[in-house]
């Protein structure tokens, strides 16, 4: 599969039905989503894999997901169905600047919701990924307070 | 080149572009050429191409890394390549007793915009390059952030231009390159989706509040395809379309617009569409204006207000002839009347003796940011009345305030009153 950034990173893949902006949609500090009009609103990003079908919203998304990879409150690794350049330019900016890797991987035919819950490993180098799904299957953790999504 | 960075396999680098990415022309511009690179593999561009200038929209404090991100670049040597302004920033720096924010806050915000200048940008921090002594001509390839001004270029000059934004903008001026793709491209550019106006009388006078209204009905409904409008009345000012512009991209991700008969790319519809028939045709009626004034407002007629805020973006040096022409022969304002204005416009005012006799008559003005943006206004009870289509977008969400749109006049007749007055209609 196509890498946008490389890294390598292990994590729960946290699907998202809806599309998220990073700005004016998450709290860089502590990593969750505040999007109240998004159904995973106050799940945490930490370390988990996002999966969505793209971006959306404001450029200054760039800065908000550069942010929170340098406060390591971030994503492990962003899955997309479309190229997204504004979150490949904050995930690219952070490694320069903070060395935190983030890797973008595009999944044009996959079917991201396929795969929520599950802990995939990513290698991503030189602009090509290879994802292994981690045997067993967990459901989703919904953080304290929060159902299911 | 940094780890992590995938950029040259996907896209086609000419050769100066691979020696810039290889440390050529210092350390800086190989940041910058990485990150441009991994951005134009990811949105599909071929390669890249010269342009001639940008305006950079990265002197808001999104935090630490937003002034990490500048000081590598000068660390690394860092110079734009092109003529580069700058966009507002979270102070402003002429009038800082203004900003009420915390000390450390209003430092960052302080050492950002400064930041930027070590680059070589202009101190220009305003949201209306194309009211400086920058702007553009016909036909530029340019990388400007800021949504109203990426508008504004593309659509009223006819310059070329994406949306960029945080950081690409950035790099696009240290490197002088952009991305060969989307709207500098000519089969980009024509517009798919045609709005008409229909059912107004022939004599339809060009209102500034018609002009938000159509504004504000693109933006919500084209996406981020390019609209036509047919029978918009030729505007008494460009400060009109400016208005136009700035709601349709906030309400949207419109970038580019064609008025047949008015924008220079658009002499009639057949050249605004390309010779193609449109996607789809949207009529807009006169009810269409009226719903959409009122869904910019969150407060009726009669509602008291604390403030009133103008120019966003930026009031222009025509706009403020006009608020002089108005504030003449009025009893002083029951409320603070808020200017943003760019600090070009605002020297010259200052210069010539009209800004004093605007804060005479009790306007305050704000340069090099904004009234929606920094935390500005005091804390009162009552609603802010604005002139502004994109101020009454963003205010209720960034501010937490009630909002009341309105033409300039009744503005003004609202900050005599202290509640909103509404005497003009758009008709």
């Amino acid at each position: 599969m196509r890498a946008l950034t490389d890294g390598t990173a292990e994590g729960e893949v946290l699907f998202l039905a809806q599309e998220l902006s990073f700005w004016g949609g998450v709290d860089a500090a502590t990593g969750r989503i505040t999007d109240h009009t998004n159904p995973a609103c106050g799940h945490s990003l930490t370390g988990r894999i996002l999966a969505m079908r793209r971006g959306r919203g404001s450029s200054s998304s760039s800065s908000v997901l550069a942010e929170s990879l340098r406060l390591r409150t971030g994503p492990a690794a962003i899955l997309l169905s479309v190229a997204d350049p504004i979150l490949t330019v904050g995930a690219m900016v952070a490694q320069h600047l903070y060395g935190t890797a983030c890797p973008i991987v595009l999944c044009p035919d996959q079917d991201l919701s396929a795969w929520a819950g599950r802990t995939i490993h990513i290698v991503a180098a030189d602009g090509v990924a290879t994802l292994v799904l981690k045997k067993g299957w967990a459901p989703p953790r919904p953080a304290k307070g929060q159902k299911p999504l | 080149m940094a780890a992590g960075a995938v950029p040259h396999k996907m896209i086609r680098l000419s050769e100066t572009d691979r020696a810039m990415l290889g440390g050529a022309q210092g350390e800086a511009a190989a940041f910058a050429m990485t990150v441009l690179s991994g951005f134009a593999a990811s949105v599909g561009a071929p390669g890249l191409l010269d342009i001639t200038q940008a305006h950079i929209d990265g002197c808001l404090h999104h935090g630490q890394v937003s002034l990490d991100f500048v000081d590598r670049l000068a660390a690394g040597g860092g110079q734009v390549r092109v003529p580069t302004t700058l966009n507002v920033g979270s102070m402003d720096l002429i009038h800082p007793e203004l900003v009420r924010a915390p000390p450390a806050l209003r430092a960052d915000g302080r050492r950002l915009m400064e930041a930027h200048l070590a680059l070589g940008c202009a101190p220009s921090f305003t949201c209306a390059p194309y009211q400086t002594a920058a702007r553009p001509a016909f036909g530029q390839q340019i990388a400007w952030g800021e949504s109203n001004a990426i508008i504004f270029a593309n659509s009223v000059i006819g310059a070329r231009t994406n949306r960029y934004g945080d950081f690409i903008d950035l790099c696009c001026a240290i490197t002088g390159r952009a991305p060969a793709w989307g709207l500098h491209l000519d089969e980009n550019r024509h517009g798919t989706v045609l709005f008409r106006l229909s059912g107004f009388p022939p004599s339809l006078p060009a209102s500034d509040a018609l002009y938000v209204a159509i504004g504000h009905i693109i933006g919500s409904t084209s996406g981020d395809a390019v609209p036509v409008i047919e029978g918009l009345p030729p505007p008494d000012s460009e400060d009109q379309i400016k208005a136009l512009g700035a709601v349709a991209a906030s309400a949207g991700s419109v970038a580019l617009f064609h008025a047949v008969g008015l924008t220079p790319e658009a002499p009639d519809l057949a050249t605004a569409l390309g010779g193609r028939p449109p996607v789809r045709t949207i009529a807009i009626h006169p009810d269409d204006v009226a719903a959409s004034l009122a869904g910019l407002s969150t407060v009726p007629e009669g509602t008291a207000i604390s403030a009133v805020c103008l120019g966003t973006p930026h009031f222009s040096e025509q706009e403020w002839n006009r608020l002089l022409a108005l504030l003449r022969h009025r009893p002083a304002p029951a409320v603070p009347i808020y200017v943003n204005t760019g600090r070009e416009t605002w020297q010259r005012l200052a210069t010539d003796g009209r800004m004093a006799v605007a804060e005479a008559a009790g306007i305050i003005p704000v340069v090099d940011t904004c009234t929606y943006i920094t935390a500005i206004l005091g804390q009162s009870d009552g609603a802010v009345m604005t002139n502004s289509g994109k101020w009454a977008h963003y205010a209720p969400s960034n501010l937490g305030v009630d909002v009341a749109f309105g033409a300039l006049q009744d503005c003004i007749a609202s900050a005599t009153a202290g509640h909103v007055v509404r005497h003009r209609s758009w008709r």
